[in-house]
């Protein structure tokens, strides 16, 4: 039973990090239909803002003295970079191609991808970057469960975001243009919303989810790497499809059904471990064949002219 | 200076410096310092470029090339005019005869170099008939070139079969792999396709990788049998054969280019059959061709089937050669760059996929010295593509707009 | 003084059509299907694209304009099939028709009025867009562009797949929004007896052509117009 627990406490921070960065997935698909290849980049993006950031206020001291403030500073100029990066993509890489076909914007949006992955490369190393980890070491025990203090951090820092987000897509003005222009785009525009400043808003709030979630891995996990977007931002996508893909709490729920079902596979299917990878994959065909909007449906923009 | 000039001169300028931020960090954040000179510099040559290729964009939009492009185009025009009404013999002996005579008049790197570029044409136009011709976004496409090569590499290595015994065995196995693949695929929207099928590239890679006892897992499979014939020999008065290992990079580059101008000739039939009109039917407008009595079901499974067994052969070719595979050679990228030669050569078009396979082999082998920037340029030009010229290098005559699309 | 005047030639749907509102004005378009009038009503505010000609808004042109700058300078548009936004509540979509709005002293008194003008909308005011029947979805919609305190407002074929009574109910609402607060209205319409009933003048609009204009009244009195409009 144990076990169980502590796979379910494994699961569920794993969780947490995949719906972070699955409501970028969601959030830009909701609003213009596009798969954002690129957002995996933007999370990887994330854990080397950390990574550079952290690295450079330790060699300062100040992680030894204030840790915690040295990480919410790291972890909200990180969010800022890519934000910043987020939208320049949709600028240079998405916009042009408005009118453009499917498969025009998707393989501009696969060229970025490979783009930034290269770049990430090219700027800071093959090898893996660590982490300055030493204030994030330890944990506690709940019987015989063990909880470190990096999950709850995790756990704590995700649900924090995600209520942040539902507040601001429900409660505030901006958000009622996002989910406005995400249903109907040309009767927003009727309205007075402006459709391209909602978009690239949205690029960036999804960007700054997924920032936090690249630095909250990168101090997990100890390291980052140049091509660490990839299959994580395959396994968010599917966890927002899994969801009903622009359904926001729907990719939340996704996100933390497929850590979980990673992790418990992992520990119980014989040979799980090695095929970890693959369980988010069947997951997606699966859902895209039998139920394809969705476990709390889509929201997409189903107007025709 | 009019306004809409100034405008967009600011707009560059600002974009100049967001480029800046972007870079800083990355290079500028060093050893507990903050640097400014490397950032500068990459950012000075990125700048000095672009802000060329704004003058002149600006400046053509102006009308100032005009005198030199009109007539460009002119001759252009008068040339593709000429070439069309020439019989086609007339264009494609010289070609052939240039193909056979290669390995003798070059040297074993670019007899190399161009074995490459055949393989990928044989990918290429492979893809082009999943994703060109019937529409169907494939982004694990290398899954099926995967399998060709696994299942010679298995044959080979096990049961000994020869390489020419296997071909036919290998193209049913990816057959059978893209009807698998294919399958669920069959009633998925576009962009969903797409990432549903790099998800099944991922998981044969993944299984390739992991299922040791098969597989080899990541140390691959050596000691691959090269392809080998019997050739007649007279001794004496009697008739033998003696097997000769067609080792040498010569006769590889045959094999291939037998390989090769045999799937364009099959595609180009497919291209022009009844097949292929189905398949241009299902791109244009699925619904439609669904009521014209086009069996949707039945024509896509078999687009993945035959693109797949060009994709097979291919493979089988590549384990031949290597002799040796590992999952390494298969990954997401390979699949990547196969369909940006696809669209960057122009979808459907034979002639523009051999001149994607062309420019997206032959040119990074140029410019070797650049091979850090090679994966770099590649997707930034994919991107640059797409906005700048998305009809492709040399586009297909036919070319409508999808029935998915937006607008 | 001159609302729209707007004249354009459009490959497809439109062919030099040209027609103005004054100040004050009710007009209706009326046409069979098909005859372009929902696309006259997308040119003026730039969602489809004029190849030729210009519209013109309160004396100035606004080609240059972008479709979302338009509430602001008082031009809304009610389109065709309503377009509430479906998974936003009734408050939320009034809400968004007063989005470009910084007054919020005014925003509260224009939902007052909205609110007293179609009491239903404010017994389902949580209630989500998409569960409202066609009649209220149609309240929503005008009731929305209200929000934006315009001084021109287009409505697109406000009386499609409503019952005669319901529509009868919104165009005395119409009715009101012109007489009381003096909003300029640009209806199209293909019931034309209740149009022609409403308006002050009409043009008649064929296969993307003005084929027609006229006062309202006289437009009654036409026979070809009660031949193929009127049902006469």
């Amino acid at each position: 039973m144990d076990y169980f627990l502590q796979q379910c406490i494994n699961g569920l921070t794993l969780g947490g990090v995949y719906a972070l960065v699955a409501l970028g997935y969601t959030m830009v698909y909701g609003i213009i239909a596009l798969i954002n290849f690129a957002h995996g980049e933007i999370f990887a993006g994330g854990g080397y803002m950390g990574v550079i950031l952290l690295s450079y206020l330790a060699s300062k001291g100040l992680m030894d003295a204030h840790p915690w403030f040295g990480l919410a500073f790291a972890l909200i100029l990180a969010m800022g970079y890519c934000a910043m990066l987020a939208m320049a993509v949709e600028k240079v890489a998405y916009r042009p191609l408005r009118r453009s076909s499917r498969l025009s914007v998707l393989l501009s949006a696969l060229g970025m991808s490979i783009f930034l992955q290269n770049g990430y490369m090219l700027t800071q190393g093959v090898y893996d970057k660590a982490y300055p980890t030493a204030f994030t070491q330890g944990g506690f025990n709940l019987g015989d469960v063990r909880v470190s203090f990096m999950q709850v951090g995790i756990l704590a820092v995700t649900t924090g975001l995600l209520i942040l987000l539902n507040l601001l897509v429900y409660r505030t003005r901006i958000g009622k243009a996002m989910r406005a222009t995400a249903q109907d785009k040309i009767m927003s525009a009727l309205v007075g919303i402006n459709a391209d400043k909602v978009i690239s808003i949205t690029f960036a709030i999804g960007a700054c989810l997924a920032a936090a979630a690249g630095i909250l891995v990168g101090l997990y996990y100890g390291s980052v790497r140049y091509d660490m977007g990839f299959v994580p931002g395959i396994k968010a996508f599917a966890a927002a499809v899994l969801g009903g893909i622009g359904n926001i709490t729907g990719a939340m729920i996704g996100g933390f059904l497929i850590g979980m079902v990673e992790i418990l596979a992992a520990a119980y299917i014989p040979h799980g471990g090695e095929y970890k990878d693959v369980f988010a994959f069947v997951i997606l065909i699966g859902v895209l064949y039998f139920m394809p909007t969705g476990i709390m449906g889509e929201n997409v923009d189903d107007t025709r002219v | 200076m009019t306004r809409g000039f100034r405008k967009s001169w600011r707009n560059f300028a600002l974009a100049l410096a967001w480029f800046y931020v972007l870079l800083w960090p990355l290079l500028g954040i060093r050893d507990g310092e903050l640097h400014f000179d490397k950032s500068f510099t990459v950012w000075l040559r990125v700048a000095a470029v672009a802000t060329a290729c704004f003058i002149l964009y600006r400046l053509g939009r102006r009308g100032v090339f005009n005198p030199v492009l009109e007539p460009a185009g002119r001759l252009r025009d008068a040339v593709a005019d000429r070439l069309h009404r020439a019989p086609r013999w007339m264009l494609l002996a010289p070609l052939l005869l240039f193909a056979l005579a290669y390995p003798l008049v070059t040297n074993r790197y670019a007899q190399d170099v161009a074995i490459n570029v055949l393989v990928y044409i044989c990918l290429g136009l492979g893809l082009n008939v999943v994703v060109g011709l019937c529409g169907l976004l494939d982004l694990g496409y290398i899954a099926f070139y995967g399998v060709g090569a696994y299942t010679y590499a298995l044959l080979s290595v096990h049961y000994a079969i020869p390489f020419w015994v296997c071909l036919p065995i290998c193209a049913l196995f990816a057959a059978m792999a893209g009807c698998i693949i294919g399958y669920p695929t069959l009633r998925m929207r576009g962009d969903y396709l797409a990432i549903v099928t790099l998800g099944f590239g991922e998981i044969v890679r993944l299984v390739l990788n992991n299922w040791m006892a098969l597989t080899g897992g990541p140390n691959g499979i050596l000691g691959i049998k090269p392809p080998g014939i019997y050739l007649p020999h007279f001794a004496g008065g009697s008739l033998s054969f003696e097997y000769l290992a067609l080792r040498k990079l010569e006769y590889l580059y045959y094999i291939i280019l037998l390989l090769a101008v045999g799937t364009i000739i099959a595609v180009h039939r497919i291209n022009f059959s009844r097949v292929g009109r189905a398949f241009e039917a299902i791109r244009e407008d699925e619904t439609a061709a669904e009521l014209m009595g086009v069996n949707t079901f039945r024509y896509k499974l078999l687009a993945y089937a035959l693109g797949a067994i060009f994709g097979g052969l291919a493979g089988a070719f590549f384990a031949a050669r290597m002799r040796f595979v590992s999952p390494e050679s298969f990954t997401f990228i390979e699949s990547a760059m196969v369909l940006s030669m696809v669209v960057l050569g122009g979808m459907g078009s034979i002639p523009g996929v051999i001149l994607g396979a062309l420019a997206l082999v032959a040119l990074p082998e140029m410019f070797r010295q650049f091979e850090l920037y090679r994966m770099l340029a590649f997707g930034g030009a994919m991107a640059l593509m797409m906005v700048v010229r998305p009809a492709g290098l040399w586009p297909a005559a036919r070319l409508g707009k999808r029935s998915d699309d937006a607008g | 003084m001159n609302k729209v005047s707007a004249h354009y030639g459009h490959i497809r749907a439109l062919r030099d059509v040209s027609l103005s509102v004054e100040e004050g004005e009710i007009v209706t378009i009326i046409g069979a299907n098909g005859a372009g009038k929902s696309t006259t009503l997308m040119t003026i505010c730039g969602i489809v694209p004029a190849t030729a000609g210009e519209v013109r808004y309160l004396g100035r042109s606004i080609a240059d304009i972008r479709a979302d700058q338009l509430p602001a300078m008082g031009l809304c548009q009610v389109p065709e099939g309503r377009r509430i936004f479906p998974r936003l509540t009734i408050e939320e979509n009034l809400d968004m028709g007063a989005f470009f709005r910084r007054d919020p002293d005014g925003v509260e008194a224009d939902r007052n009025l909205v609110y007293r003008l179609f009491p239903v909308l404010f017994e389902r005011r949580s209630q989500y867009g998409g569960t409202l029947s066609g009649g209220e979805q149609q309240m929503l919609a005008i009731a929305r562009a209200l929000m934006s305190r315009p001084k021109m407002l287009l409505l697109d074929e406000p009386s499609l797949g409503l019952s005669p009574m319901i529509s009868q109910h919104i165009f005395r609402i119409v009715r009101n929004i012109n007489e009381e607060r003096g909003v300029t209205i640009l209806l199209v319409e293909q019931n034309a007896n209740i149009a022609l009933k409403l308006a002050d003048r009409a043009y008649v609009l064929e296969t993307g052509r003005v084929v027609m204009e006229d006062t309202a009244a006289r437009l009654r009195e036409n026979p070809a117009i009660r031949k193929a409009y009127l049902g006469q």
